[in-house]
């Protein structure tokens, strides 16, 4: 086979390529995308896992380490298996938030982040390069492979130019149909189309190469056990801690590889794919997988012990003569190449176009964007120039030299350093920018230290001397020993450490860390996506100019587009032209459109310069805070409700209690003032009774009985005189008559008219004369009364051996206090609520004479002077205390 | 048969108001003004018929009457309850309790007499 | 009478949709526990030469590939039968059926409520 063939096939299927890629596109436009769209196609397009190091390296890494190969399809399987745990979030959240990378969906999620989105590219760049690498050199040493096959028909081409020339077609192919539009997170229809082509190639090319295998050249299944039992690669023993780790590992970097993202997510059309890529996607890597295990063994034992196993792909038909078999395998390998280049440069040129070069466009540029359109898709089509170009350089710097799953592994293990971030971001909320930050970078120079650096080769960017007595002789600090832990794998030690590194600093740096507001809403936006799929409500009240917006979204989305989103807009809002109003609704849903072209961070800045002025409106702030007040508010509200209906529940019980006493009272209200009245009343009949007919009564005697009705007659008035006081009173019929006075003349008055003599005359009433100098503006008459009443009661009931009052007047500030205290036994608690109701004498027996309306109408008397009355409690005895004003306001009236 | 009587009311007024009528109608007349000793008071006494007050200090009339019907020596004692309050839950609250006569203040004199004499009687 | 129906259906419906997701969040544990059987695997003995060192590594392969042909085959009895409850245009355009039928099973986890 000539080498101009070899070219010639390989450019007619590149144009194959092309012209799927432009016809899917063409259809799309016209709307014809529905089977474009399928699950089958979206499954197909997961493929691009499946590289060259796939295609031809599973081969070379099963016939030098056994099945340990299949660790980088069981990882992937399983996360597939597993699509309704991590996958449909990450769908969900992608298509909800116009996530347009790996990197925008860390930067969006820890608050809209520039700097993380720019590590994460970093990262992913770093990552990437040694892997397109190694897809260039595969391509290289396969054209190698036919001309070592057929000696002499044409000489083998250096292998720099080779690779030139396929990065420069890939390059070609991802500008033409990746960076058609400027919105990457809109579907590139012909990209996804032709990969979906290429894997179907891939597939079916290594498929007839292994049947070619079993059945052409071993002679069926049993012929072809036998020989795999007898190679050397049943002597290959498994290494536990790699199957374990590296299972971890191609399952992690499923998720968060910066191609895989781009198809899994951002090119994700519909969630119900999934549900078919589930399952179809595992199959698809078992029929990759499944004739690699016999292909490494019949190529061990057929070919010289010098053939590369990386090539036994092509060289085994090549060895069989069967050309066109081994054009084919090309093929399939060459697609394996060229999808994932295509699609990792798109994805890169992306990231490093949103988070990298606009963002330093922006800042060096202030006020005066320019047209970003422009600047966007020239960033992008440079970046996809410049991603090739770094893969050539490394491909050429590192020599090509090394085994394929070496390289594809360690770029693994560096870019999974980004999913404790990633997932732990779509799960857990308390995750933050720092934490996120520190694992990355601390993982990352983890990954760097023990793994990457050193797979150059000692001594070649990291000295011998480091990997024998570590950095300045510290012997803990090998790379390859980290702590002294000697005897790993190089791979799992890079993988326990970084990973523990990494997670440990994203759990302390989140933990200690307290997030932004705009952090915390998209926190909750990722976390709860299922809950509320609408995007966050960042604008609100803005002073936006709907001109100014549409300049911008023109510069940014092209003209067209641009002015079809604002007249949609303005149509929705019931108004003519293109300048809809600039309602929140809308900024945030052109926010989101924006995003897509330029990743969230960019566009929420953009807008905020325009719109608002500041990166984070006042409505961010609220939305945050409102989650936060909703939930304290409705505990509050709960708490005061239950505090409500507890204290109603009290006051109830309270009034309750106080009704039946009450009512008990009001019950013997008759018999209250039927035996007050009649009790006098008695006396006087029987007496006036005994003078009507008694005759021989000495004059003495007449004397004295009438005297005893004369003084009953007037406790009868008495008695009818406080009722009547104290109808009026309650009534508010009673004038104040006001006068200034002082304290201490009213309650010497109240003293001495309680009198000294007769019952309680031995109560000692102790005063504080200097304190109770005090000269008051209230009814000086009203007042005494009250003060009488209380000594009178404190003489009638205080049942101390040597009884004793003591008066103590408190002023604070514009009121006056004045307590009378007893040294009695006081007053039980369940009667301190009745005393100042009426007739509540607190027991039958008390002294003759009281009709239990004292207090009653010293707690009126006090309502009319602007004070109070209470009972006071714990003084040691019976203790009152009155509350005055120092001057009724209310002395006019 | 003597004609012994034990007032037990607290009001003193009245207390001297009946002393002076039995005494005028030729009745050995004791007074007691407390509740509590009441009990005590009338088997010291033993008089032939007891005036009791409902409303007293220290216990009620109702209490010292239970007591009076309780003790053998004192069940068959003619007892003349006094209220002021005079409602007619109380007179069947004292008739349940086995009161012998029930008077609402104020009186007749001429009503308590003919009730004493007619009670020391019987 | 037909008016008390639907609800029992749909309530039976949306108990089976429960128990779907539930299998479906176990297939991959279950997965991982097949895929690690090989940690158990005698190793070969290093210093033999011919048979006798060596294992049966087609046995092996096939145990492995079974496994995975297993696992495909259960994930797509599974899925295809969540995919037809999935909604059919899934956001932006925030709630539809599918993801009220979600959120019910996403919500407190379907296990509460047998």
């Amino acid at each position: 086979m000539s080498f101009d063939l070899l070219v010639s096939v390989s450019l007619v299927y590149v144009g194959f390529l092309f012209g799927i890629a432009y016809w899917a596109e063409r259809r799309a436009r016209r709307g014809g995308v529905r089977w474009l769209r399928s699950p089958l196609v979206y499954t197909l397009s997961l493929s691009i896992y499946c590289t060259a190091w796939t295609f031809y390296g599973a081969v070379g890494y099963a016939s030098r380490s056994g099945l340990e190969f299949l660790t980088i399809y069981i990882g992937p399987s399983l996360v597939l298996f597993g699509w309704w745990w991590i996958l449909r979030k990450l769908v969900r959240i992608g298509r909800s938030q116009r996530i347009t990378s790996i990197a925008d969906l860390i930067s969006s999620r820890y608050g809209k982040s520039a700097m993380l989105g720019g590590i994460v590219t970093l990262i992913a760049v770093v990552g990437t390069t040694p892997y397109i690498a190694l897809q260039l050199q595969s391509v290289t040493l396969s054209f190698g492979v036919f001309a070592e096959g057929a000696p002499g028909s044409f000489p083998v081409p250096d292998q720099r130019p080779t690779a030139i020339w396929v990065a420069g077609g890939m390059a070609v192919f991802a500008i033409l149909f990746g960076t058609r539009n400027v919105d990457a997170n809109e579907r590139h229809h012909g990209v996804v189309t032709a990969i979906a082509a290429e894997a179907l190639v891939k597939l079916f090319a290594l498929l007839a190469v292994g049947i070619f295998i079993v059945w052409g050249v071993a002679g069926g299944i049993g012929p072809v056990a036998e020989r795999i039992d007898a190679s050397s690669l049943a002597r290959i023993p498994l290494d536990r801690g790699r199957w374990l780790a590296l299972i971890f590992v191609s399952g992690a970097a499923l998720l968060v590889l910066p191609r895989m993202f781009q198809v899994l997510v951002v090119e994700n059309e519909d969630e119900r794919h999934l549900a078919t890529a589930s399952w179809a996607f595992p199959l698809y890597l078992a029929l990759m997988s499944v004739f690699v295990i016999p292909i490494a063994a019949v190529g061990m034992s057929e070919l010289p012990s010098w053939a590369n196993p990386d090539l036994f792909v092509l060289t085994l038909p090549l060895a069989h003569g069967q050309d066109m078999l081994a054009l084919l395998a090309f093929l399939g390998g060459f697609s394996s190449a060229t999808s994932m280049v295509i699609v990792a440069a798109i994805a890169l040129a992306t990231m490093i176009s949103n988070h990298i070069v606009l963002p330093l466009w922006l800042s060096l540029r202030k006020g005066a964007p320019g047209n970003l359109r422009l600047v966007l898709l020239s960033a992008r089509r440079l970046a996809i120039a410049g991603v090739l170009g770094l893969g050539y350089v490394y491909y050429v710097w590192s020599g090509g030299g090394r085994e394929l799953a070496a390289i594809g592994i360690i770029s693994f293990v560096g870019v999974v350093q980004v999913m404790p971030a990633a997932v732990g971001g779509i799960f857990w909320r308390g995750a933050t920018r720092r934490g996120a930050a520190a694992g990355v970078l601390l993982g990352a120079a983890v990954w760097a230290y023990t793994l990457f650096l050193p797979s150059f080769g000692h001594g070649v960017i990291l000295p011998d001397r480091l990997f024998a007595q570590g950095p300045f002789g510290i012997g803990w600090l090998r790379p390859q020993a980290l702590f002294g832990i000697e005897g790993l794998d190089p791979v799992v030690h890079a993988v326990i450490w970084s990973m523990a590194a990494n997670c440990t600093a994203f759990l302390l740096g989140s933990i200690t860390a307290f997030p932004a507001p705009l952090e915390r809403l998209q926190g909750a936006q990722f976390v709860n996506v299922y809950d509320h799929s609408q995007g966050p409500r960042g604008w609100s009240q803005s002073r936006a100019e709907a001109e100014d917006l549409l300049i911008m979204a023109q510069r940014i989305l092209g003209p067209r587009q641009a002015q079809d989103l604002f007249a949609g807009e303005a149509r929705r809002q019931g108004k003519a032209g293109f300048l809809p109003d600039t309602s929140p609704d809308f900024l945030d849903r052109l926010e989101r459109e924006l995003a897509g072209s330029v990743g969230a961070a960019t566009a929420h800045a953009m807008i905020g310069q325009i719109a608002i002025g500041t990166a984070v409106s006042v409505e961010d702030l609220m939305a945050v805070a409102g989650e936060a007040a909703q939930i304290l508010e409705h505990s509050i509200q709960l708490q005061a409700k239950s505090d409500e209906l507890s204290r109603t529940a009290r006051q109830l019980r309270e009034a309750n209690r106080k009704l039946t006493e009450l009512s008990v009272q009001k019950d013997s209200f008759l018999g209250q003032i039927s035996h007050e009245l009649r009790t006098p009343m008695t006396s006087i009949r029987s007496f006036s009774e005994i003078l009507m007919d008694g005759e021989g009564m000495d004059p003495g005697a007449r004397q004295r009985f009438a005297a005893i009705i004369h003084d009953e007659a007037e406790r009868l008035t008495r008695l009818l005189d406080a009722l009547l006081d104290l109808s009026v009173l309650e009534h508010g019929q009673a004038p104040l008559n006001c006068e200034t006075v002082r304290l201490r003349d009213l309650i010497g008055r109240a003293v001495a008219a309680t009198g000294s003599v007769g019952p309680g005359a031995g109560l000692a009433v102790r005063r504080e004369i200097l304190e109770e100098d005090v000269v008051l503006r209230t009814d000086a008459d009203r007042l005494a009364q009250v003060f009488i009443n209380i000594i009178a009661n404190a003489r009638k009931y205080c049942d101390a051996d040597e009884p004793q009052l003591r008066i103590v007047v408190q002023r604070h500030g514009a009121r006056l206090t004045v307590d009378f205290i007893d040294n009695g036994s006081g007053i039980r608690p369940r009667d301190q609520g009745v005393i100042f109701e009426k007739f509540s004498r607190l027991s039958d027996q008390s002294a003759a004479g009281s009709a239990g309306l004292g207090l009653a109408i010293c707690r009126e008397i006090l309502q009319k002077l602007g004070g109070s009355i209470a009972y006071l409690p714990g003084q040691g005895g019976a203790a009152f205390r009155v509350t005055l004003p120092l001057d009724i306001s209310a002395c006019a009236a | 048969m003597g004609r012994h009587v034990l007032l037990i009311e607290d009001e003193p007024n009245i207390t001297e108001a009946m002393r002076f009528i039995l005494a005028r109608d030729g009745w050995t007349v004791s007074s007691h003004a407390d509740g509590a000793t009441a009990v005590a008071a009338v088997s010291r006494a033993r008089p032939d018929v007891v005036v009791l007050d409902v409303m007293l200090p220290g216990r009620s009339g109702y209490d010292i009457l239970r007591d009076l019907r309780a003790d053998p020596g004192t069940r068959r004692l003619p007892v003349m309850m006094l209220t002021a309050r005079g409602q007619l839950r109380d007179r069947e609250r004292a008739e349940s309790f086995g009161v012998s006569h029930f008077m609402t203040k104020p009186f007749s004199n001429q009503e308590v007499l003919e009730t004493l004499n007619s009670l020391v009687a019987s | 009478m037909s008016a008390a129906r639907p609800p029992v259906f749909l309530e039976r419906q949306s108990y089976r949709h429960r128990r779907l997701i539930d299998a479906s969040r176990v297939v991959p544990v279950f997965g991982l526990m097949l895929f690690l059987v090989p940690l158990l695997w005698p190793q070969p003995q290093p210093e033999a030469q011919g048979a006798p060192g060596q294992v049966a590594l087609a046995g092996r392969g096939l145990y492995l590939f079974l496994a995975w042909g297993g696992l495909v085959a259960v994930t797509a009895l599974i899925s295809q039968r969540l995919r037809s409850r999935l909604a059919a245009a899934a956001p932006p355009p925030a709630r539809t059926g599918g993801e009220a039928a979600e959120g019910v099973s996403d919500g407190a986890g379907g296990a509460d409520v047998l």
